[in-house]
């Protein structure tokens, strides 16, 4: 039986790959048994679509006459910051820049209308974004200032690079101090009046393969619309996590750094957010197609809600602490049935991510691989796993005496 | 002249725990019915009710109410959702306070029923797509 992924772009190539996505396998696994489903499955479909906080873009405007160096200078697209401290013609915005005047939280809760995520949606949108910057002149580079509008379609690259996405697990977060909290998780009603959490549960791309065994780096995926990479591990990756029996972590584990070109992106799957009280995000549209290479790799693929257990966090002061403690353990069943019981209490749930949004993922993902427009990758490395060591550490603070 | 206004009265934290209701019905001989009720220890307290008596105590009423520094505001205004902005991911459902969306467990979409909605306005900035929108 175990397939190779060459074979199953054989398939793909003559248009008979039998592709179909995270939720279905579930009830086709169900009534075919394990057995039969790995046989007659090729590839099995992954989408999530949520807020990404560690995402952004590099892009390469192109020379201007004369010339400009904005590494080192000051840049702005449409008024919010960039990070220019590259080479000349080089900057990177993160999806959580600002314009210097937004008041933040100075005016509390803050509303972050537009900052880095959505000048990445408008770009992605084709629409012209306004650049000024300013630069200190040298000799080969003499320009100080330079505004101008830029197009995606003009300038040399525009590349997606978010170097942490698409979470292995994450928290769901209450509040259970007695005043109401504007967190990264949404707004989080005092003494926990409701519950937020943010996955797509079964169709998230690492629940279906929860030791890396085909998620790797190198491995072409869906990207916010176009076809990106995983280029590496993401930052905070945590394979150590504990997990389930059957492999699932019940924490916040894996993540994934994807980099991908953002002409051939669309802004249906790059979407400025923004968090009242917290700042600017992206939403940001990842799928991933797992092959079904062997009877182990179905069986991960058939992870459902119920299986996949999240730890509930308060934010009102553990968070913020970094304490560890947990208030329960809920899975994405309960979660999505909207209501959970803590300590006694009914409270109501609210997801940050779509999961109609991802379902759709994993189908234009399936149309594509059915179309044979896309083919599968081996990892050119596999990810950290679980004997790698890797564990993510708070920052040991070390004083500054002078 | 009977008259009778549906409205929306905003309380400041400070004011949730007075009787001000009750100073309503007795002082201004207004009748009324609560609609809706949402009220949050130290935060806004916000209530929908229909308003009820003769004009002359209505106004007196209304005045009493803004007096007391609750904000009042009529049912005019329209919130409504673009729907090319919206994700269907649910962070309103919990804000709302008259639940006006609903989640189809079924097709995971989120319906918004806006003869629910009574303009209170706070979707509009929980949306973290910014998809809900007041119109006037
Ligand atoms: S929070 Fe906004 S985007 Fe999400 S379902 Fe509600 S209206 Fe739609
Ligand atoms: S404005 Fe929004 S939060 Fe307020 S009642 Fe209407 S739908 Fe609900």
């Amino acid at each position: 039986m175990p397939k190779t992924i060459e074979e199953i772009n054989e398939k793909i190539r003559k248009g008979n790959a039998v592709v179909v996505n995270a939720e279905e396998i579930i009830g086709i696994a169900k009534e075919k048994g394990i057995k039969k489903t790995a046989q007659e499955v090729d590839v099995v479909t992954t989408g999530t679509f949520g807020p990404m906080c560690s995402s952004g873009a590099f892009i390469n405007i192109g020379h201007s006459n004369p010339r400009i160096k904005l590494g080192g200078g000051r840049v702005y697209l449409d008024d919010v910051q960039t990070y220019a401290a590259l080479a000349a013609a080089d900057l990177f915005i993160g999806a959580n820049a600002l314009p210097d005047d937004d008041p933040r939280n100075r005016i509390y809760p803050g509303e972050f209308n537009f900052g880095g995520g959505h000048v990445i949606e408008k770009l992605v949108d084709g629409k012209d974004i306004r650049l000024t910057a300013t630069a200190y002149g040298t000799d080969c580079y003499p320009r100080k200032k330079l505004e101008t509008w830029i197009n995606i379609k003009d300038v040399n690259e525009a590349v997606l690079f978010n170097p942490r996405n698409a979470y292995q697990n994450y928290n769901v977060a209450v509040n259970l101090s007695n005043k109401i909290i504007y967190t990264y998780m949404g707004i989080l009603k005092p003494n926990m009046g409701n519950a937020n959490y943010s996955t797509s549960g079964q169709l998230s791309p690492l629940f279906n393969d929860p030791y890396y065994k085909t998620i790797g780096i190198g491995i072409k995926v869906f990207l916010g619309g176009g076809i990106g990479f995983v280029a590496w591990q993401g930052t905070q990756h945590n394979p150590a996590a504990p997990r389930t029996e059957r492999g699932v972590p019940t924490r916040g584990a894996g993540t994934l750094a994807l980099i991908g070109d953002m002409k051939q992106m669309s802004s249906d799957w790059l979407i400025g957010t923004s968090m009242l009280g917290y700042g600017c995000t992206l939403t940001v549209g990842v799928g991933i197609p797992i092959p079904v290479l062997s009877e182990e790799m179905l069986e991960y693929t058939t992870v459902t809600d119920a299986d996949i257990l999240a730890p509930v966090i308060d934010y009102s002061s553990a968070y913020p602490h970094m304490e560890t403690e947990i208030l329960a353990e809920v899975s994405y069943a309960q979660l999505k049935s909207g209501w959970i019981v803590i300590r006694g209490k009914q409270i109501p749930t609210a997801s940050l991510s779509s999961y109609s949004r991802a379902i759709k993922i994993s189908n234009i993902l399936k149309e594509w691989i059915q179309n044979g427009k896309f083919l599968l990758t081996q990892p050119v490395e596999a990810l950290p796993g679980i004997d790698s060591g890797i564990k993510p550490k708070p920052l040991k603070e070390r004083p500054i005496v002078e | 002249m009977i008259v009778s206004k549906k409205i929306v009265l905003h309380f400041p934290g400070r004011l949730v725990e007075r009787p001000i209701v009750y100073h309503l019905i007795k002082d201004y001989d207004l009748e009324f019915n609560i609609m809706k009720a949402s009220i949050i220890p130290d935060e806004e307290g916000l209530m929908v009710i229909e308003l009820r008596g003769n004009q002359v105590n209505y106004d007196k009423g209304i005045k009493f109410l803004k007096d007391t520094g609750v904000r009042i505001q009529s049912l005019g205004q329209n919130v409504l959702r673009n729907e090319s902005r919206c994700t269907h991911c649910g962070a309103c459902i919990t804000v709302c306070p008259t639940r006006a969306f609903k989640l189809d467990t079924e097709t995971r979409l989120i319906s918004f029923d806006d003869t629910k909605c009574i303009a209170c306005g706070l979707c509009l900035k929980a949306c973290p797509l910014r998809a809900m929108e007041l119109h006037f």
